[in-house]
């Protein structure tokens, strides 16, 4: 039996988190991270948990806690957001080079300056490189069940890498909504014992972690690590969905395709603005415009092949970023062209930035893009590729 | 130089084998002077032991025996602090015979 | 406390840091991480350092030095990184998936520890994880080419810092961790040096035995560094001592204790001119910063005998 809640995003992953016990969890508080941490650690405190926190002075020393954590052999979780992701950056690459399973809820957030605490992407897709596996959720409900597949999906021995799960701050971590969560006894048979593959406490075999890797290594190790990512973890990532489909009745594929199948139009946006694109693609729908949206949920590694499927009979799309690569393209306009661009006819393809540091995604912003898709698929004609939206002139 | 393929690699980078950089033989980085242990001078205070930098000072059954030349790249910290015996050191470096 | 190490007794034992490393001939880091594994060998250990010249030496892929189960992640994080080894190590043992007393060390020069990674190592202190924290500091960045760090002492000539016509070197005091990490009050901080050997393993033998977090600085010539004779690494430390730049003491529970006092304490000359990147500290012009020197030496070992007084 589900048993159904009004909670927060944050308290949603942190009940994931206490489901899954994991053995040590490193954080350091951060708007609007903290509450889950906080809501952590009051599990700990409470004996519902018996993981070890270490409540550390800095997101860099949290990773690197949870580095030494999980090369000592045992299951690692941590959270954070914006400014202390941007801080763990380089610990971030350490994590996945030493291919060590650690799972971190990511409350999005922008980064400085000028400083703000509210959401947009500009910390997870600053992060995007740093071999991560990322999984993206609309709202809580989708976070929780994202974070839960996420152990398995880093721990699985075809893997070994860590995995950020995303949820946009404030309007999804702080906000209250509806949750169905599994009974624990399900959460802890479907995450499982972990065996780690070496651990450093194992006394008897001592082993030396973090070498120094010169020319004749170095570029097999980040092969090794591009293989995974490329080959394994999109079956991986389906595996996991399909079993999680059987204990939740809840389906989770590579992205969420919306009223897509007969589209001519569509929208591809991330996390929580997908359900305000969705409301407007229903009034389009509704109007007769064959419209549709593609929400990605594995942002990392990208399935560009499924994307460009979902695509590629389209007239128009429209990418929305909820961050900016200045100078260039938004991150995932970049990944969706990418995808499109090995196809004989493929749809124009424009993009969009909007939403950052929390600016308010309305839906007329997405009625304003479906418009201008809907005169792109008569004339076929792009105007502007990129674009900001809601912004005062 | 290492040749395995990355397939060949473990999961991650590691060494499993504790304590193989005895493979490399420092002693080849000796350009100079070698320690040449001279025994009847020694009082077997074991200090070139402790102080050896390399583990190439020789022991066995807790006495100073002689230098592992495949390691000892003869900086001479060992003939430095010999305190030796009546005042003549049990370590003297003397020229690298090429 | 442990016992009197004997070297006797020692020398039947494994030496934990196998040859073949590649760190340079005469090279003081290895004879103290070798002193600091023979004092703690009565427990398993788990290691850590950060990036430098100790780590990339002795830990180059194919090969390692490291006979005992040893980390390294990033530069300025060894205390943070050993933290989440020996977090680990509590929460499998609380489960009983470990039944083994671990003892857990981080050897780390000055760079990553007095400048990049004292916020990490302030922090595992703050926090009290049970782990030995040992800098081995030579006074500069010297894995990267001797640049000046917030070790370097007063005076110094370094590839950041050099003595020039218009500035002699470098014109800042070293800063005295050692104090830093004794304010944290944790359980043990002490000074040593690998010529009075007997000293330093004493100290480490007692550290590890000790619950809590324990940190030594034990101070590690590199002649390349300090642009001196290959063959003076322990004398210079011992210079070093008999000077009173590198005063030998402890603190342990708050109370201070001096562990070796010079019958007479030598000019800081002696330690200053078998050093070139001193020399030009002897020019009439730059006199007054061996004074300055000699000076901020006697404040401090005057300063530190008081400070154990009040314990006596």
């Amino acid at each position: 039996m589900a048993r159904v809640m009004a909670v927060t995003g944050n308290e949603a992953v942190a009940e994931a988190f206490r489901q899954i016990n994991p053995d040590v969890c490193a954080a350091y508080p951060i708007t609007p991270q903290t509450e889950l941490m906080q809501r952590f650690a009051a599990f700990a405190a409470n004996g519902k948990v018996d993981t070890e926190i270490i409540l550390v002075e800095s997101e860099h020393s949290a990773m690197s806690a949870c580095i030494g954590a999980a090369t000592a052999g045992g299951r690692v979780a941590t959270a954070t957001c914006g400014p202390g992701l941007a801080l763990m950056w380089e610990m971030l690459f350490v994590a996945s080079g030493m291919r060590l399973p650690i799972v971190m809820a990511v409350v999005n957030r922008s980064l400085s300056a000028p400083i703000n605490i509210h959401c947009d992407h500009a910390d997870a897709m600053g992060a995007r490189d740093s071999g991560w596996v990322q999984l993206w959720s609309e709202n809580a409900q989708e976070a929780y069940d994202n974070t839960i597949q996420a152990f398995r999906i880093a721990e699985h021995v075809d893997v070994r890498l860590p995995a950020l799960v995303c949820m946009d701050g404030f309007i999804i971590g702080h906000s209250i909504t509806r949750i169905e969560f599994l009974e624990d006894e399900l959460v802890k048979g479907f995450t499982g014992e972990y065996t780690p593959l070496n651990p450093l406490l194992d006394i008897d075999n001592p082993k030396s972690f973090g070498p120094l890797v010169l020319t004749d290594q170095y570029h097999e190790y980040k092969y090794a690590q591009h293989e995974v990512m490329w080959t394994k973890v999109r079956d991986v990532v389906l595996g996991v969905a399909a079993e999680f489909e059987k204990v939740s009745g809840r389906r989770y594929g590579l992205f969420e395709s919306y009223r897509l199948d007969d589209a001519e139009i569509a929208l591809v946006i991330l996390n929580s603005a997908a359900g305000t694109a969705k409301d407007v693609v229903d009034s389009f729908r509704e109007r007769g415009v064959k419209a549709g949206l593609l929400k990605p949920r594995l942002f990392r590694p990208f399935p560009y092949a499924e994307v460009a499927q979902a695509l590629g009979g389209l007239k128009a799309v429209a990418v929305l970023d909820r961050a900016d690569s200045f100078g260039g393209y938004g991150p995932v306009f970049t990944e969706v062209c990418s995808a499109l661009y090995p196809l004989a006819k493929r749809p124009a393809v424009i993009n969009k930035i909007y939403g950052l540091g929390g600016r308010d995604f309305l839906p007329q912003h997405a009625e304003r893009v479906l418009k201008e898709l809907e005169e792109i698929a008569q004339t076929g004609r792009v105007s502007v590729i990129k674009e900001y939206i809601g912004v005062r002139e | 130089m290492s040749a395995r393929g990355y397939s060949e690699l473990p999961v991650g980078p590691v060494i499993l084998d504790a304590g193989n950089s005895r493979l490399l033989k420092t002693g080849a980085w000796r350009t100079i002077n070698r320690p040449v242990f001279k025994e009847e001078n020694c009082s077997q205070c074991l200090l070139c032991w402790l102080f050896c930098p390399d583990m190439a000072v020789r022991v066995e059954d807790g006495k100073v025996v002689g230098f592992d030349y495949e390691y000892c790249k003869g900086c001479g910290v060992c003939a430095q602090e010999c305190p030796g015996k009546k005042g003549q050191k049990a370590i003297a470096m003397e020229e690298e015979k090429k | 406390m442990a016992a009197e190490l004997q070297l006797k007794e020692l020398a039947q034992r494994k030496v934990l840091l196998a040859p073949g490393h590649r760190l340079c001939a005469g090279c003081g880091a290895p004879i103290v991480a070798k002193m600091v594994l023979l004092a703690a060998s009565d427990y398993p250990v788990v290691a850590a350092s950060p990036t430098g010249c100790l780590e990339v030496s002795t830990c180059i892929s194919d090969y390692t030095a490291w006979e005992i189960p040893w980390i390294h992640s990033a530069f300025e994080n060894a205390a943070a990184t050993l933290a989440g080894v020996e977090t680990m190590y509590r929460a499998l043992k609380k489960k009983g998936k470990i039944d083994k007393e671990i003892k857990f060390i981080a050897i780390a020069g000055d760079g990553g520890t007095y400048d990049i990674g004292i916020q990490s190592l302030s922090g595992a202190m703050e926090r009290g994880h049970d782990l030995l924290y040992v800098c081995y500091d030579n006074g500069a960045y010297m894995n990267t080419g001797i640049q000046r760090s917030g070790a370097t002492p007063l005076g110094a000539d370094t590839t950041t810092s050099p003595a020039g016509s218009v500035i002699p070197g470098k014109t800042q005091r070293r800063k005295d961790l050692t104090k830093i990490m004794a304010a944290h009050n944790i359980t043990y901080t002490a000074q040593a040096s690998p010529s009075h050997w007997s000293d330093l393993l004493k100290k480490v033998s007692k550290a590890v035995s000790m619950k809590g977090p324990k940190f030594i600085n034990v101070i590690t010539p590199c002649h390349r560094g300090w642009r001196a004779r290959v063959e003076d690494t322990i004398l210079l430390a011992r210079l070093a001592v008999q000077t009173c730049y590198w005063p030998l003491y402890e603190v342990e529970n708050g109370i201070t204790r001096v562990t070796y006092k010079p019958r007479e304490k030598k000019p800081i000359e002696e330690f200053l001119k078998l050093q070139g990147r001193f020399k030009h500290l002897f020019a009439p012009e730059n006199e007054w910063i061996i004074k300055q020197f000699q000076e901020d030496i006697d404040r401090e070992w005057e300063r530190l005998l008081k400070e154990e007084s009040l314990y006596a």
